[in-house]
């Protein structure tokens, strides 16, 4: 269980992390955390040649929010951002969502930024970012672009990152009033990888009426799978008729794996009930009764 | 072969300097090249926590981060927990009184994360957040309860020690 043999690049500037990207293209591997990709090593199921470490890229690590929004630093560790005080109070799912990533220990290194670009299927970060609709900011010596959270994860651990890209950042557009938000999540212990996850936000008008409602599974599949609430909870004040036809809805919008771990046929049950319980809380953090 | 790079760290209050390979971990640098074997390795893919040292103060997995990440920095490992003179620090004296270790393979692991929450919380909230606290390092013996038990004790006796903590090293 030792690593296989790397070279090894510690880059303190995103400019040079994005010349060593370029010149080792496919060869080089970025190091954030390394929470996931050091396991990998240590099994040897990764053998890059040249570990590209961002830890003293300094100017990637920041929480910064305005009117606008939030941009958290690629770099930012999981623990500082359920910390942040901000995060807590205009983006709590954000903040909910993070504590059920592993343990403090683990969250002390491991990333915001890495977290999404490694995209473990039961991972929580890839699916809030996908319910809050971030975008990504991703960078190389060829120039930036934005990616859409939704165009973000393409499939089982792979994103729309280039080989000689870098996650820069991810912003997250400030939440309308009357939003309420809920994270559910069920593993066999705490810190445990999610059996299935839930992320949910709704948002009502004065008059209690869902003008908006999102809802991402994860663990049920390759990829976070987004539930289309318009048939069922958009357009009127909820029920608990309608949260109970979106919670069919999520179950159906699945197919997920059997494993080790539980059967498909659990992971879909709980895909059902935990989307009821989180779009009701959701609702009730809306201001509206369910 | 990768060329070696030298590492200078502080470890328990002592800058220590070596030269290793990048892929050497900080653990196996621990253990082998500066020779502190009090940091166990049980999984050695990140987890069983049984590696954890703190790092700048915070609690890391010495498995998962390799000994040239941690150059510039300051290290505490469970041997840096006993005082100068040879006494036990109040956590291990209260793991020792409420039989807190079986086997003693996580203590070293134990010990670190229950020094990094008693810092952050002086005094512990419930058994349920402990527990929580310390979710990260696995006991094979289950001793979990008594483990518990020994924290909560430790953090009577710091705080009626007051608040200056009783470790030698570490930046708070």
């Amino acid at each position: 269980m030792k690593p296989p043999v790397f070279d090894y690049r510690a880059p303190v500037s995103v400019e040079e992390t994005q010349q060593a990207l370029a010149e080792y293209q496919a060869d080089g591997k970025l190091l954030a955390g390394g929470q996931s990709l050091v396991p990998m090593l240590n099994m040897r199921l990764a053998r890059p040649a040249v570990l590209i470490d961002i830890n003293r890229v300094t100017e990637l690590a920041f929480v910064r929010a305005d009117d606008g929004g939030l941009t958290i630093g690629a770099l930012t560790r999981q623990q500082a951002l359920l910390e942040h005080p901000t995060v807590q109070e205009r983006w709590p799912l954000l903040a909910e969502a993070t504590r059920h990533i592993g343990h403090r220990t683990i969250r002390n290194r491991g990333t915001v930024g890495g977290s999404l670009a490694h995209a473990d299927p039961a991972a929580e970060l890839p699916a809030v970012m996908l319910a809050l609709d971030a975008v990504v900011t991703v960078s190389s010596t060829r120039g930036e672009r934005q990616i859409p959270a939704r165009d973000f994860v393409v499939d089982y651990l792979t994103t729309a990152l280039e080989p000689t890209e870098l996650l820069r950042s991810v912003w997250v557009p400030a939440l309308p009033p009357r939003t309420g938000w809920a994270f559910q999540e069920v593993s066999r212990r705490h810190g445990d990888f999610a059996l299935v996850a839930v992320a949910a936000l709704v948002t009502l008008d004065a008059a209690g009426v869902c003008t908006d409602a999102r809802l991402v599974l994860t663990g049920v599949g390759p990829t976070p799978v987004p539930v289309d609430l318009r048939q069922t909870l958009i357009g009127a004040a909820p029920s608990p008729a309608a949260v109970a036809a979106a919670a069919e809805a999520a179950q159906a919008a699945v197919d997920p794996p059997s494993d080790v771990h539980a059967p498909a046929e659990y992971r879909r049950h709980l895909a059902r009930v935990l989307a009821r319980r989180a779009l009701t809380t959701a609702i009730e953090r809306a201001g509206g009764t369910e | 072969m990768v060329e070696k790079r030298p590492v200078t760290v502080t470890v328990n209050g002592q800058v220590r300097q070596a030269e290793v390979e990048p892929r050497r971990t900080l653990a196996d640098f621990l253990r082998e090249d500066l020779n502190l074997p009090g940091t166990h390795l049980g999984c050695e893919h990140g987890v069983c926590g049984n590696c954890t040292v703190l790092l700048d103060g915070q609690s890391v997995r010495a498995c998962l981060m390799f000994a040239v990440q941690a150059d510039g920095h300051e290290i505490l490992t469970v041997e840096g927990l006993v005082a100068p003179n040879g006494d036990l620090h109040p956590l291990q004296e209260a793991f020792w009184e409420h039989h807190a270790l079986q086997c003693g393979f996580c203590t070293p692991a134990m010990l670190l994360t229950a020094y990094e929450y008693l810092q952050q919380h002086p005094v512990p909230g419930s058994d349920e957040e402990i527990r929580e606290a310390i979710g990260g390092v696995l006991c094979r013996c289950t001793g979990y309860q008594n483990i518990v038990t020994a924290i909560r004790a430790a953090a009577t006796k710091l705080t009626a020690a007051g608040p200056a903590p009783a470790s030698r090293s570490v930046a708070d």
